[in-house]
Parts: C-alpha cells; structure tokens; sequence
C-alpha cells in the first residue's frame, strides 16, 4: 500500500528484530475476547483516481453553478491565490503544534504576526493563537468573563447567531453559568439597550452581543459597554464577518472580543474548519484560554518566539485549568494571516467598502426590514409569497436566495437575511430584486388589476 | 556521526509589520459595478474607523518570500519522522488536500437548501458508517471540532443519560497517566475529578476500581491503549464493575491507531469514546490544528447526541433538528467538514485490508525501536507494548542529562523530539510513537540517533545539556517568554 513504505523482506527483517515469525504475533498479549475476529467490514482500497472520481461525484450532487445569497455567518468571499500556495507547503502543513521552539521558529512566528494583527483589527491589547471557531469561541469568553468577574450570570443578546446561542447553552448548562436573552428593537433589528437594563443585575458577568449582528446590523456597542460595565460585568463583543472590520470602529469599549474569521480566505465548506479569535484587555490575559505566543530570545541572543503563559492550560493545570481546549485552529489561522497580509492596509478596507456598496445595491431596490445600519447582510420581508417560495423561484434562475428567519425567529417567519458580497454580481442581485418585488406585485390584488 | 543531515543556509525574514511601507500592495479588486457608497453615511460617522494601525503593508511578491522563508524554519513530516508519543504523526496523503478543494465541496454553504447538499450529507453519512464499523459502536457524531471537544461531548452525552436515569452523579474517575484533557473536560461538564492509581505494571488497578466506583462516580475515562503503549487487558472486568454500578465507560481514543481493524471499543465494553482524525485517521496537524473529533456512542447514548442529526427521508437526506433529549449543539453547523473529507479518503484509500495492515505496521515500529533501545534507556513497564514505547531518564538522570536535554540533542540529529515527560507516571518519560508511515531507513537512522546520544551522554553531558547546535535558533528562554510576556509587535 502506497502509505506503507516497507518492503516485504524489510518488514521480514524487522519481524526478527522483534522476535516473532507475523505481525499478528505482535498483537497475541490481546484477550481472545477483545479481539476482533473478522475482516472490517468496509470495501478495500482504491486508487487516487479512484477517490477523486467518488468525491467529484459527489461535490456534483451540491450547488454547482450558482450565484448565492447567503451569509448568517459563512460569507461567500475571494481567496487569493496565495493563501493555498502558502499553506500547502508541507513545512506548515504537516508540522506538529510548536512546542519545539527551535524547530517551529516559522509556525511560532506567524502566529505572533497573527496575534498582533487580530490585536490591531479589534483595537485589544492581546490575541491567543485562535479558537476552533466564533460559535465556541463565545462560551470560553463567557466562562473567561465569569471567572473574571466572580460572577456567574450570563446574558446573551437575541441578535447574536442563533447556533452561537445554542452553543453557549450547551457549554453553560452544567457549569453553575445560567443564560439569559434580552432583545432587540423590532423596527430598528439592533439591541434593545432598555431590555438590557431590565436583564442586568449584580450577579451578571457576562453581557454578550454581536456587531455587526446577525441581521447584519451595526450594534451599539459603547452604550452596551456602559450598561454592563455599570453593574460590574464584562461586555463580550462577537463578530462573524471580519470583513467588517476593515471599515467598523473597532470594539474598543468591550472587554472580550470573541469572533469568526471564516471570511478571511477559509472556504465554507459546508461549515468548518473555520478559526475562531479570543482577544482582550492586558489585564484579564491570565483567564484567556488556548495557546499564546511569545517573544524572547534564544541563548544567542537572537530574537525567537515561544508557546507561553502554559500554566492557564491543560497539559498543565488539568481540572484546573481555563478551558479543556489543547488544539488551535494553525493552519486556518495561517490562511486568515496571509489573506490579511495580502489585503493588507488599504486592501481590507477597500474590500469592505466594496461589500458595503454591494449589499446597499441590492438592498436599494428592496425595502428593508429593520432601519438600523448594516454592513453587508440585511433582512427583508417578503410579501405574499413564504420566503422558501421565493427561494424556490430564484433556484430556478441559479441563484441561491437568501435564509429563511423562521427557523430561528418564529416572529420573522415572513422575513429573509440576504448577504452581498464582492463576489456578488449586479445582474444576479437585479433578479433577485426582481423575484423578491414580483412576490410582492402577485400580492397585491390592486396592481395586478392594474397590470391586467 | 550525523548522518541524516548537514547545515545548509537559512534565510533571515524580518516580521510583516517590519517590511511594510504605506501604499506597499499585495491585491487588486475588480471594478465595483455597483455605485459607491460613503461609509459615513451608510454606517454613521462614528461606526468608521479612520484606519487599522499598524496593519500591514507588503507587494505580493514580499509576502510570498515571507511565509516560505518562515516555512523553512519548521520541521514537519515531509522532512521526517516525528517520534511524538500520543501524537500520531503520520504522513498527510496529499489526495486528501485535493479532494478537500474540489469546488462542490469547499464552497458548500452550510445554509444551502438540503436538496443541494446531498454530496455533502453523503459524504457525512459514509463517514459516520465507517467510523460506527471501525469502533464497534452503534452512532456516530461528526460535530465535534476536535479531540477535547469531543471528549467534552461524550462527558455531556453521560451526564444526560444519569440525569434521565434520576442521578447525574458527581465524579469522573481519571487515571494518573490521563491526558490532561480529561480532567479539565471533566471540570467544565461539572463534575469533579477523583484520580486512579495505576497498578504496579502501568494498568488500571481494577481492584481499586471496584473500591472506588459507587453511587456518586458517573464514569470512568480510560485511554486504550493507555499512555504507556500498553492494552488495558482487563477492560472488560473494568465495563463489568462500572456497569454493574450504574456508572459508563469512556474510551480516550487518541490511541486508536494501535486497534483499528484488530480490536473494537464497542466490542470490549466502551459506552462512548472519541476519535482524533488528525491522528488515527491522517488529516494534517498543520502546526496545531484543525482537528476533528468524532464521537461514538452505544445506542443508549443515542438519543441525546448533538443536533441536527442526520436521516434517511425516501431517496434523499434530510437533518432532524427535533430531537428532544439532546445535549444540544456543541459547535455551529455540523462539524469540521473539510477534515472529514480528507479522513474519509484516507479510510477509502486504505479499504478494511488496508487499515488492518497499517495497525499492525503501526506496532512493528513501536515494538522494533523498543528492542533496540531496552539496552541503552531503562524501561519502567515491561508489559508488551503496542503502537508507542515509554522509556524512562533514569539512567542519563544520574549523568545529569535528562529527558528534555535528549530531545533537544534528537533535533541535531534531525529528528524531531519524542513527547518529553509524559505521562506524568513515569520519571522523566521518554515517549516514542513512529507510526505505519516510518520505513526501515528512517528508523533505523532514528535508532541509531537515540544510541549515539546515549553514548555521548556517557561521555560529555554538558555537550548533550546545551544542545541544539545545528538549528538556526538556539535553546530559547521560555521562562522570561512567561515572565515578561511580549503577545504582540508593537513597533
């Protein structure tokens, strides 16, 4: 087998080393019970070919050819050629976690120049080497607000993702952590701050909100920053579009950022591996779970970079310790650094303002919903038709719409997210437009008297 | 003598923020086709940042020097082996990067209509089948997105299972050679940890199980093989006393590269476990991750799995969202995708033959570098050992020398270390994993590495106590890294 590399007479040698006539003898201290006595019952192996023609395959039987509409959290954004060169090099690619400094200088390095970035995007102090992704990154910033804090109470904004939420009860539900939600204003689709105030009390540690959310809207997060600082808990601000932050004010105001960076050059994949970013203020550094990276020197003199802080961890601390997480998301992360790198400055904002301009284009021809701002993802109501109908219609014209709110707001069960991008063409967003008001004209008994 | 390798030059690459100078371009967007629109206006004035400082600002071309000249910094697999015990360093087909990128799949939305994912949900339903065959366990979930978070999983699928039997219970019994995953899993699933002794061979002690197990001990996590390399021979009298009592077996299963095809955990007692398949399974561990780690359950465990699960509905697949006793979602979507593609074309690529026969090369590894090195490092547990051998320092330590100091000498000899002294049970453990991937060649240079610095530890210590002195960075100092912690450029 090709990932065998053994000959039968070095495998022969080897057996005489070992002092057996089989490999099989190898396994004879297993219990008769315990071992299997038949072959697995899964089809022999196939060649390269063979497993690329089953995958094309099946990649055939998903969406090929279509324009979408869809963001919620995965955005359909460009790649540049150069993420894939750089990370299929074998040297980042099969490399271990860098616990070896003298031999990880290139991994250790580029984590330090991602930190630093993600501390210069979120306008925080520091930035562990990424999380599994936004959706678990929100209950470690939870637990790292209420160890923080000493208090266990968490609330959690409506508008925040709703499979973040479900995470979050996940995490909390056996940790002595309650969740609470509070709302958001039904015409403006940005927090409801009076419902924050309601909510809050002395024994909150966490205040948890999303900007922009998930109905695309720009929260305001300095006055969710004053309530919960007021009462003595932390504000935890989560983003799932980073691509957002090439032109929003940066989360200064909050403690915690925790967010997604899906749009940095990781493919959606039909959701994940992804990279999740845990950053905050020098001074809770100490709770911050997952690995760090450091700047030293090595007994040369030299500068060198290091894993550090490891007594927060597990391999360390063990039950004692800030989160049970061991693994970090490198190679993603490595993707998000050099699409950064490649956008750099000028780029990211650039880029921003493209997708502002898009989903402004296409939400000019539609009404929107709520009259909040938004960035590139913003809900609309669909008149006379059920928002899966319309979905219906524009799959016929190859165009994916965009998400039904029904599944996770029953009260915006008439309503869809739409998300533009710079991938987004002005043609398709036209039939969209043109889709989305010929459900509203069938609606309309008047105009289509009208119309006959 | 060094044979494996010799010094060549190293590029020096100065940091991203350190190369940058304003206006400096790596992009170029298309043509907006769409009227621009102000910021200001659209966002509020005070929603727009004037810039992000200290944002780099590089050409293209500096930035692809940049990453390669810090690749070569790296060891990594496709320069060696990588004898890291627990770790399963094995060779990352390269098929799998390719399959993974294949548009229908790397562009899937996670939100697109289920009638245009069905290649995706078959490549999931596929998966969790031969993952279900391969552990001998009745279901499978692909969400979780690595191995501790599926442990995480497991504890939580326990926890609901006691409660709906009445009594959650309090405690997860750990042993003393655990990862330390477990007991910090443990803690966030809310339960408190009481340790087990190993025996005096490196086994769970099941005498002292059955001591220990009563109406508070929820589960007990057991690693299988443990962290010594060694069969927990008595797994089953051990499922028998916790069943018995009410309470489960959880199976760590980052060591399921010694068993796959040769023994099953749902065939000796194991209620719920997880697999690691950027180790057994060959996805790349790109310098730390991403991961994936499934879990796989009895069917009584099955209820309360994580949503969405997926079903058969006639001729398509559908997602069933309702499902009441569920411990809920652990991860937005429905699991690290991308790494399940590459695992499930390295399971295709081998076929049941194929990972049988990789078992047993995985412990012909293991077993030929302990025949080897048993005469030259002391070896505490001689219990016959499977994909991983654990020797002990004792002998350098009287020179001296001690575990950490013969990786770092390993490094000059162009290998990467071994796990550095873990588990936590042996006195300063050296800990040798090789995987099926290593040929006669590489181990044979491996072994002879490990010998000569035996000898040189003999003969000059202190030459052995400063080593690396070949890499381009030296030793580093780690405790001013922690003292005075630097996170970030700052100019």
């Amino acid at each position: 087998m090709r990932y065998l590399p053994k000959s039968d007479s070095e495998r022969r040698q080897m057996l005489d080393v070992c002092g057996v006539g089989s490999p099989e003898e190898l396994f004879a201290h297993l219990p008769e019970a315990v071992r299997l006595q038949r072959p697995l019952d899964l089809p022999p192996g196939i060649s390269e070919y063979e497993i690329v023609e089953y995958f094309r395959s099946r990649a055939a039987e998903n969406a090929n050819g279509y324009a979408s509409f869809l963001g919620a959290g995965v955005y359909n954004h460009y790649r540049p050629v150069l993420v894939d060169t750089v990370v299929s090099r074998g040297e980042f690619l099969t490399a271990y976690t860098p616990y070896q400094a003298e031999i990880s200088q290139g991994t250790l390095t580029q984590i330090f120049e991602f930190q630093t970035m993600i501390c210069q995007l979120t306008g925080m102090d520091v930035a562990n080497a990424s999380m599994y992704d936004g959706s678990t990154a929100v209950p470690e910033a939870a637990m790292m607000a209420v160890r923080a804090t000493g208090k266990g109470r968490v609330l959690v904004a409506k508008s925040v993702h709703p499979e973040y939420r479900e995470v979050l009860r996940t995490y909390a539900k056996h940790q002595g952590m309650p969740v609470a939600e509070f709302g958001y204003a039904a015409d403006g689709g940005t927090l409801d701050l009076e419902d924050l105030e309601r909510h809050m009390d002395g024994l909150t540690g966490a205040v948890i909100v999303q900007s922009p959310n998930f109905f695309g809207m720009v929260e305001p997060v300095k006055a969710a920053a004053e309530i919960a600082h007021k009462r003595g808990a932390l504000l935890v601000v989560v983003f799932t579009e980073a691509v957002s932050m090439g032109l929003l004010t940066p989360p200064v105001d909050a403690d915690i950022a925790a967010g997604e960076l899906q749009s940095f050059a990781i493919s959606p994949c039909y959701g994940g591996p992804y990279a999740g970013i845990l950053a905050t203020k020098e001074k809770f550094i100490r709770q911050m779970p997952g690995r760090l990276v450091g700047q030293t020197t090595d007994s040369r003199g030299n500068r060198a970079f290091c894993l550090t802080l490891a007594t927060r961890e597990q391999h360390i601390r063990r039950e004692k310790a800030t989160s049970n997480i061991c693994t970090n998301q490198a190679l993603i992360a490595l993707m998000a650094t050099v699409y950064m790198t490649v956008y750099g400055k000028e780029g990211l904002r650039e880029l921003a303002e493209q997708n502002l301009a898009k989903a402004h284009y296409l939400a000019g021809k539609l009404k929107t919903r709520f009259s909040g701002k938004f960035f590139n993802e913003f809900v609309v109501r669909v008149e006379g038709r059920t928002p899966e109908d319309v979905n219906k219609a524009l799959l016929k014209r190859k165009i994916i719409g965009g998400l039904p709110l029904g599944r996770f707001y029953p009260e915006l069960a008439d309503s869809m997210l739409l998300c533009a991008t710079e991938m987004s063409r002005r043609a398709d967003m036209d039939v969209v437009a043109e889709v989305l008001a010929g459900a509203a004209v069938e609606s309309s008994g008047a105009i289509k008297e009208v119309l006959a | 003598m060094i044979k494996k390798v010799t010094t060549h030059l190293s590029q020096n690459e100065a940091l991203l923020f350190e190369r940058s100078s304003p206006g400096k371009k790596g992009y170029q967007l298309p043509e907006l086709d769409v009227p621009a629109v102000d910021a200001a206006e659209a966002l509020g004035a005070d929603n727009v940042r004037a810039e992000i400082p200290g944002f780099p600002e590089v050409s293209e071309v500096e930035a692809i020097r940049h990453f390669t000249r810090l690749s070569t910094w790296n060891y990594a697999i496709d320069h060696g082996m990588y004898p890291l015990g627990s770790c399963t360093m094995k060779y990352n087909p390269r098929i799998n990067e390719l399959v993974a990128r294949i548009e229908g799949l790397a562009w899937a939305h996670p939100y697109a209509p289920e009638s245009l994912c069905q290649g995706a949900m078959e490549v999931m339903a596929r998966m969790e089948a031969a993952l279900a065959e391969i552990t001998g366990m009745d279901a499978v979930t692909l969400q979780p997105a690595a191995g501790a978070h599926g442990e995480l999983t497991g504890i939580l699928l326990i926890r609901a299972l006691l409660e709906k039997k009445g009594n959650p219970r309090k405690k997860i019994l750990i042993p003393d050679s655990a990862h330390g995953t477990n007991p910090a899993t443990a803690a966030i699933a809310g339960y408190a940890v009481q340790n087990i002794r190993s025996s005096e061979t490196g086994l769970l002690d099941v005498g002292a199980l059955e001591k220990m197990v009563d109406q508070d001990v929820a589960a007990l996590m057991v690693t299988n093989p443990n962290t010594l390399g060694v069969f927990e021979d008595h797994i089953m009298q051990a499922a028998e006393i916790l069943h018995r009592k009410g309470a489960l077996l959880y199976m760590d299963g980052a060591n399921m590269n010694a068993l796959v095809g040769m023994a099953r955990p749902g065939d000796f007692g194991v209620d719920v476990m997880h697999l690691n398949l950027h180790k057994t399974f060959s996805t790349p561990h790109g310098g730390g991750g991403p991961g994936a780690g499934p879990v796989a359950v009895k069917k009584a465990l099955e209820p309360f799995l994580p949503t969405p699960r997926l079903k058969r509905v006639g001729k398509k697949w559908a997602y069933d969202y309702k499902r009441k006793q569920s411990i809920g979602r652990v991860k937005a979507y429905y699991g690290n995708f991308g790494v399940l593609v590459r695992a499930l074309a390295y399971i295709l690529a081998h076929g049941g033959p194929g990972l049988r026969n990789a078992t047993m090369d995985a412990v012909l590894n293991a077993v030929y570098i302990r025949k080897q090195l048993e005469p030259y490092f002391d070896l505490p547990y001689s219990s016959p050992n499977m994909h991983e051998v654990v020797f002990s320092d004792d002998r350098q330590a009287r020179l001296g020398v001690r575990t950490g100091d013969i990786a770092k000498r390993l490094i000059d000899y162009g290998f990467h270390p071994y796990t550095v002294s873990f588990p936590l049970i042996v006195h300063g453990a050296l800990m040798i994993e090789p995987t099926e991937t290593e040929g006669k060649l590489e181990i044979d240079q491996f072994v002879e590495a490990m010998i000569s610095i035996a000898k040189e530890v003999e003969t000059d210590p202190e030459m052995v106590k400063n080593a690396p002195y070949h890499t381009r960075t030296s030793r580093v100092d780690e405790v001013t890294a922690a003292r005075k912690p630097v996170l970030r450029w700052k100019g």
